[in-house]
Formats: C-alpha cells, structure tokens, sequence
C-alpha cells in the first residue's frame, strides 16, 4: 500500500475572528483525481492554498506527497505542481521560454527537458505553437499551457483551482478531455476544485464544502445513491387523472412541476416499465433523471448551489469590512 | 498521443547550484525583456540628455561666469549619468509590481527556491539594463568635453554599475510592498526628482543652506555623483580656484570624504535595501 498522497488532520484557517476553514480530516490515495466542490467562498481556495504551501495553517497538519506543508515546505513544492485560477504566465514570452524558466527554477535537470518539454506541449496540443508569444493565445490556450507547465517536473499531486473557470464551454470540455489522458499517461494525483457541478462528475470522490467544513465525501454515484431516489416526469392528456391514478395503484406521490406530474422512485429505470404496463392513461411522453450534484449539495445544505453562493459572498464582503481589506 | 514512453523528470534537492540556476533566470529574463524593448531604451534616455543638451545648453548662458570658463555640459554630466543609471534602475524595479499585477510573481514565489534568489536576479538584471543604459551615456562623454581616457572610463563605469545595482535594489524594495504599477509610478516619480536635485547633480555641494547640506549628505544619489566628478574633473585641466569651486568634493563635519568611501557608501546601502527587499518577499503570500 502506497502512502496517502494527500492527508490532512483537523485543518485550520482563521482570519480574526472569521474562520475560513473550520477543522478538515481527508486523506487521498496515490492516482486519485480528487474534487473539492462548493460555491466560491466555501473555503476550497484557503484550503488548496495551505496544501500548496501558500497559506500557513492556523492549526492542524497536512502532509503532500509525505511531506509536511509547513516544516517541509521545499520539498513539498518539489512535489507538486501548481495551476491557479488566474493565469501565471509571463504573456510576453513564448510558450517554450515560459517552461523553461519554470525548468531553472525548478531545477529540472538540463538533459531530461527537451523531451518533457516536447511530451508536455503535445500532450496539451500546444507543440506546434510553442513558438508564439503567449500573448497570442486564447483563454482555454492559456490554461493548457499552465497544465503543460504544471507537469513539467514530474509532480506527485497536481492542483489545478478552478481549472475551466472562465472558458466557453467547448473549452472547457477539451481542458477535461486533456486531463482524462493525463491520467492514463502520468503517474499522478489530481487535487482539483470546481464549482461546476457537471465537471465533479469526472472526478473518483469529492468532498463537498461549505462554509468551510466538508459536508459529505465520497465517489460522485455514492453521493447522488444518498440522495435516493430517481426524479421521473410524464406527461399525459389529463394530467390531474394520472395524479390520482399514480395515487391509488402505486401508492406514489406526485404533483405538477415544469407542467409535467412529477415524482420520485427508487430505480427508476426499472419502475417505467412497469408503469408502462399498468398504468390506466396514455402516456405521451417519459422522462426518468438520476440525481444529480446539484441534489446532493442542496440535500446537504438545504441551499442550491447559486444560493449558496450569493450567500457566501455576503459572507466575505461583511468579514472584509470587518477584518479591513483581506488581502 | 504518442507512445513513447513518459520523461520522468527527477527534481534534485535544494542546492546552490539549484539557487544559481533560479538567480540566472531571473536576470536573463530582465536583460531579454530589456533588450526586446527598443521604446524603453530610448524613452528612458531621453530625459537625461534633456537636461544635459537642453537645460546645460541654455544655462550655460547665464552660468559662465561661475563656471570659470568650463563648459557647464561638462559640470552636469556626471549628475546626468546617474539620471538615466536612476530611471533605468527605478523602471526595472517596476516589473516586480508587473509582475504581481499580471499573476506571473506567484510562479515565481511559489517555486522551491528562496525568496533571496529571486531578489538578486531582479536586482542583478535591472542593474545590468540600468550599467548598458549608463554605458550608452559615458559613449556620449566626448559630447560635452569630457575626454575618453581608459582610467576615466573604467572608473566611471565602476562606479555607475554600482550605483545601477544600489538603486535597483531600492526600486525592489519599495516594489516588494506596492501592489499596483500606477502607484508605483507615482511614488518613483515623486523620489526621483528630489533625489536628483538634492544630490549635487546640478550644483557643487559646498557653501549651501544648512537644510540642503543636511539633505544632500543624506542622498544616497550625493556618494554616487561626488565619485564620478571627482574623476572626470581630475582628467580636464582647469586653475584650482575653479576646480575647489566646482568640485569641492562631500565632507562630513568638514572631513573629506574619500571616492572610496563615498563607493562603500552605496554599496552598502545597496547590501542593505537588498536585505531588507528580501526579507519583505520572504513575508509575502
């Protein structure tokens, strides 16, 4: 068994009297592609913040491949590679310069980064433009090239903060197709936040977080199974008939939403067959929807996440007010 | 995708080697950036030979007389070498804000190495574009009759690199807490004319109010420019009533201070802001 490649221990992070991040325990495998999901303000940037080195931890411990974040801070940096929501790259420089200065601040040994350089650009699809001032690149280009430098020396966890916020969603399903095949290729862990809720779906558990403690962890289907059941929608000539209908022979409670008679079952994949059947009306049309994120994080919060996000920006601007310009 | 197999890339330790590495790059990024902006090279030199062709053109009219007889061009000009070295210095110093500003400073800090590496890059490289804008300078010294002899032009450029690499340090320290470039600007603007006027670029240094002499000797501009004088004026041939009058050298409570001293004088200061620029970045994020 490999060590962890993440585990935190009751982490905290305090500003004054705000607690930012309020005691978190997780710990990730080796290989793992791990989603912090939450609305902005949850707590998901603070926390990557201290795994990364940036932020030092009011309390508790983490370690990142092995390596405490505070007293082995270098080490840890070694390790890991970094891609942050706002972009880091030098925009004057081309694609190629901006990598290697990351290789002689890395210290990437001068024989070995000709080849990386050249499996980095092509995994990200950027070898042909490795030449073009960064500048002249689009948004989604930008971020391609980051993950591409992020890589470049070999680190055991790659964080990526928010890897697709900002870019057309064309884009961002290309950034997800990237990291899917960096997955296969590279020897790697992926610590990612989002909050996108479709996008935690590619990930193999996620924690969701809200003001700053993690609510639920888990794979994203044990996540939704927790939710319970299918939501199935149909729709019939004589809408309030099938209401009653689906009262009296299945003992099911449904009701009207989107003008469609709407309930909920357990299976419902199994369950429309059998309504098929029995069911004393037509049926003109069927509609069966899994559970999705965005039921797991409202059953777990009470709040969709767009609520949930304006509230926490209220949040913040009042704990800034406060505690004076954070930063 | 290709097949080939994965270039593992194995990190080594933290070594000198390792910080030499880092402290390279980030000067050869300075020097490239500098080199790759023909603009800034002019723009940055057009102040200094402003004043030294224009103001020393049209002062000379009225100034002859005090100067007995010496071109007032060739008076200015050790001031105005330390101009373009100081405008040079500050613009370079600016990048670090650029830097922050535009999101690259966080590659940088967040790499394995120390935040002293990457002070001495930044103020390696700007002293470097601020000793070729100099050099650009001490090229135009027969301009304005100052002689092109080699301990003159060595001396010089001694002292002008050291003053280049001192105020880019400065510039670096001031930067290291500003976080947005026009406040930059606005704050190097502000400490760059006084700077300039206060350290005797313009005037000899004795027989002045007591205020000025006490702000002049606290310039670091003033142990700069009193170096560099002293050995252009030890190359022209001048009586000594004029060349005591112009050239009176900085004293200290009446003490003379030595050109080696006055060297020592920013060079230290240069070692200080240094220090204290690193120990700034060491605070940050």
């Amino acid at each position: 068994m490999q060590q962890p490649a993440v585990s935190v221990h009751g982490l905290v992070k305090r500003y004054g009297e705000f607690e930012a991040v309020r005691g978190i325990d997780l710990e990730i495998a080796s290989g793992e592609v791990f989603g912090f999901l939450g609305p902005n303000g949850a707590g998901k940037s603070t926390t990557i913040n201290m795994l990364c080195t940036l932020l030092t931890p009011t309390a508790g411990a983490a370690e990142v491949a092995g390596h405490d974040v505070v007293s082995e801070r270098d080490v840890v940096r070694r390790n890991i590679g970094l891609v942050f929501q706002d972009t880091t790259l030098d925009t004057y420089m081309t694609a190629e310069r901006n990598l290697r200065l990351h290789a002689e601040l890395y210290g990437v040994p001068r024989d070995t980064f000709d080849d990386r350089m050249h499996q980095v650009l092509e995994m990200v699809g950027l070898w042909d433009r490795r030449a073009s001032k960064v500048s002249t690149y689009s948004g989604g280009m930008k971020r391609r090239l980051e993950i591409a430098r992020g890589l470049l020396h070999s680190p055991r966890v790659l964080f990526l903060d928010e890897p697709t916020v900002g870019l057309d969603p064309q884009t961002r399903s290309s950034i997800w197709g990237y990291i899917a095949e960096l997955r296969k290729a590279e020897d790697i862990t992926i610590f990612m936040t989002t909050h996108y809720m479709d996008e935690a779906e590619f990930c193999d558990r996620i924690a969701i977080m809200d003001h700053g403690r993690i609510i639920a962890l888990d794979t994203p289907e044990a996540l939704k199974a927790s939710v319970g059941e299918d939501r199935v929608q149909i729709r019939t000539d004589d809408d309030s008939a099938a209401i009653i209908a689906l009262e009296q022979q299945f003992g099911i409670d449904a009701a009207m939403a989107e003008g469609a008679v709407t309930f909920r079952v357990a299976r419902g994949e199994q369950f429309v067959p059998r309504l098929f059947g029995e069911f004393p009306l037509a049926i003109r049309s069927v509609n069966v929807a899994r559970p999705s994120l965005d039921d797991v994080f409202m059953s777990y919060t009470g709040s969709t996440i767009r609520d949930a996000e304006a509230g926490a920006t209220d949040r913040i601007r009042h704990s800034a007010q406060i505690f004076g310009r954070g930063r | 995708m290709t097949t080939a197999p994965i270039v593992r890339v194995q990190v080594p330790p933290r070594t000198a080697v390792g910080e030499l590495r880092a402290i390279k790059i980030v000067w050869e990024r300075e020097v490239v950036r500098f080199a790759s902006d023909r603009l800034r090279m002019v723009t940055s030199l057009f102040q200094p030979l402003l004043f030294l062709f224009v103001l020393g053109t049209g002062l000379s009219r009225i100034a002859s007389a005090g100067t007995g007889g010496l071109n007032l061009r060739t008076f200015l000009y050790p001031g105005i070498l330390a101009m373009a070295v100081m405008f040079t210095a500050m613009f370079s110093a600016a990048s670090i804000v650029w830097d922050r500003e535009f999101g690259f400073l966080r590659e940088m800090l967040v790499a394995p190495i120390r935040r002293s590496s990457i002070v001495l890059g930044k103020c390696l490289g700007g002293a470097t574009v601020a000793t070729f804008q100099g050099v650009l300078v001490i090229c135009l010294a027969g301009l304005v009759g100052v002689p092109y002899a080699p301990t003159l032009i060595i001396e010089v450029f001694a002292m002008q690199t050291l003053l280049a690499y001192t105020l880019t340090a400065f510039g670096v320290m001031v930067a290291a807490r500003i976080r947005q470039i026009q406040s930059f600007m606005a704050l190097t603007q502000m400490l760059i004319m006084p700077l300039f006027f206060v350290s005797g670029a313009m005037f000899p240094v004795t027989g002045l109010p007591l205020w000025l002499t006490v702000l002049n000797r606290i310039d670091p501009l003033t142990y700069a420019v009193d170096p560099i004088r002293r050995v252009v004026f030890s190359h022209l041939t001048l009586t000594s009533a004029v060349r005591h009058r112009l050239d009176p050298g900085v004293t200290w409570a009446g003490w003379h201070v030595p050109p080696l001293m006055c060297a020592a004088v920013v060079a230290v200061l240069g070692l200080a802001m240094t220090a204290v620029a690193v120990v700034e970045f060491s605070r940050s994020d």
